[in-house]
């Protein structure tokens, strides 16, 4: 016969035993796969950003398919579009969640904070906040060291003059940055609350003053001038209280230090 | 020479003298790709391990009781990428059924490694070095240790990449690249040493 001829029947009878093997063996040897799950998988964006509270896109949809989360308008960075899509999948209402944004409770820049020391290492706040709490004078401010930056899915964090800054637009509330952030300056807030303490620090004000141009020293002028009573000095910081607070601006104005924003 | 001497011959060279990725430069893309982290690599050579065993078990049966008696040796290249293929596929599929916790922790190294050349290249030089059955499955195992080897180490040659600051022409795959010469470069210091030891 033609060596050609046999060279081609021989592998395509190889071939041949291969495919009728695996076809057998897909065919008894199934493990029956959970459909609901891929479903509910796909309504997700898979940005994994732990938003929800999970670990990852995963975590989450397994959590609804197992039916052990009842809430299915967790999912911050996949918004309506993934709201809407899990309603369907899932056959529950859409109730959404109220739109959230990461808020930098510091204003203690380059050029309004000073430096404790020169620190000359891995550039990650972490890193920076094992020694001495931080370079900052302040050590409850931002670091300026971007580990928020990093962490944030959206790149809505950019590092300004030493300072976290983050983009409204594109930030979707996720809390990756609140997460990753070791002085726990960023919080997650409804974005409907606009007004806001940009300060942590909590110590007395004559300290304040010293090494901050922009820090709350806890003069309690705001406490008084407040229309609502929704402020409250806690620890020499003022503090607003998000239910009375309505918004109208009236400490952002009276505020000697602006850190009320 | 004896066959447990052989034996020992076979694992030592695959594992240290010629070592699949650092020696012979086979499997270089998985190599770089996976040892980024060390649990990703110990899936991988897990897996890498499992399928050269196999496959150079299965792939001796064939060309020694189908290749051979038909003549048709010149085929064992595209012979061996079929019966590699359908054998990680099966295998999967069986693995998934009956052991359940091995195929999670394969996870999708498995399938990723049906193509390799690693697993090709193990499966050929068997058939050119003439082995018996006993040290093809020996040396398809101890291949597979020495992948994992090269993997383990070189993830530990990556941690520590990830702390220093190359120039930024330097930064990512060509600081990596480096990093795996320099590696590559250890392991040359082997050679000879087996033959010194067993002949």
């Amino acid at each position: 016969m033609n060596p050609i001829v046999t060279a081609v029947l021989i592998l395509a009878a190889i071939g041949a035993v291969a495919a009728i093997l695996l076809v057998l063996a897909s065919k008894f040897l199934a493990v029956p796969v959970d459909e609901s799950f891929t479903k509910v998988r796909e309504c997700l964006p898979g940005a994994n950003c732990g938003g929800c509270g999970y670990p990852g896109c995963d975590g989450y949809a397994q959590a609804i398919v197992d039916g052990k989360e009842t809430e299915i308008n967790k999912c911050a960075a996949g918004g309506k579009t993934s709201l809407e899509a899990l309603a369907k999948v899932t056959g529950r209402e859409a109730v959404a969640a109220e739109p959230k944004i990461a808020v930098v409770c510091c204003l203690g820049n380059n050029d309004s904070t000073l430096k404790k020391e020169h620190y000359v290492g891995q550039t990650s706040c972490k890193a920076a906040k094992l020694l001495f709490s931080g370079d900052g004078a302040c050590s409850f401010g931002c670091l300026g060291y971007g580990d928020c930056a990093v962490a944030c899915p959206e790149q809505a964090i950019n590092i300004i003059n030493g300072l976290a800054h983050v983009n409204d637009i594109r930030c979707q509330g996720c809390g990756a940055c609140a997460r990753a952030c070791p002085q726990h300056v960023i919080r997650i807030l409804p974005a409907s609350k606009k007004i806001v303490v940009k300060c942590k620090n909590n110590e007395k004000g004559v300290h304040v003053t010293k090494i901050c141009k922009a820090g709350c020293v806890g003069c309690g002028l705001c406490t008084r001038k407040c229309p609502e009573e929704a402020i409250t000095l806690v620890n020499n910081l003022a503090t607003i209280n998000p239910e009375k607070c309505t918004d109208c601006g009236t400490c952002k104005e009276v505020c000697p230090r602006k850190c009320i924003l | 020479m004896t066959g447990a001497t052989k034996l020992l011959l076979i694992a030592f060279s695959m594992i240290f003298t010629e070592n699949y990725v650092l020696v012979q430069f086979i499997a270089i893309c998985p190599f770089l790709g996976v040892s980024k982290k060390l649990d990703s690599s110990v899936g991988m050579s897990g897996a890498v391990i499992f399928v050269m065993t196999l496959a150079s078990a299965v792939t001796w049966l064939i060309y020694n009781f189908i290749m051979v008696p038909l003549h048709i040796e010149y085929l064992s290249t595209i012979i061996f990428i079929l019966v590699i293929a359908a054998l990680v596929q099966f295998v999967e599929i069986v693995l998934k059924k009956f052991l359940k916790s091995l195929y999670n922790s394969l996870g999708i190294y498995l399938p990723l490694i049906t193509t390799n050349c690693a697993v090709l290249a193990v499966t050929l030089l068997n058939i050119t070095n003439t082995y018996n059955f006993l040290e093809s499955v020996i040396d398809g195992l101890t291949a597979g240790v020495g992948f994992g080897l090269a993997m383990i180490l070189f993830c530990g040659v990556r941690k520590a990449l990830e702390r220093a600051k190359p120039p930024k022409c330097f930064s990512g795959l060509p600081i990596t690249l480096v990093a795996a010469a320099l590696t590559s470069m250890t392991f040359m210091g082997f050679t000879g040493i087996a033959d010194a030891l067993f002949k």
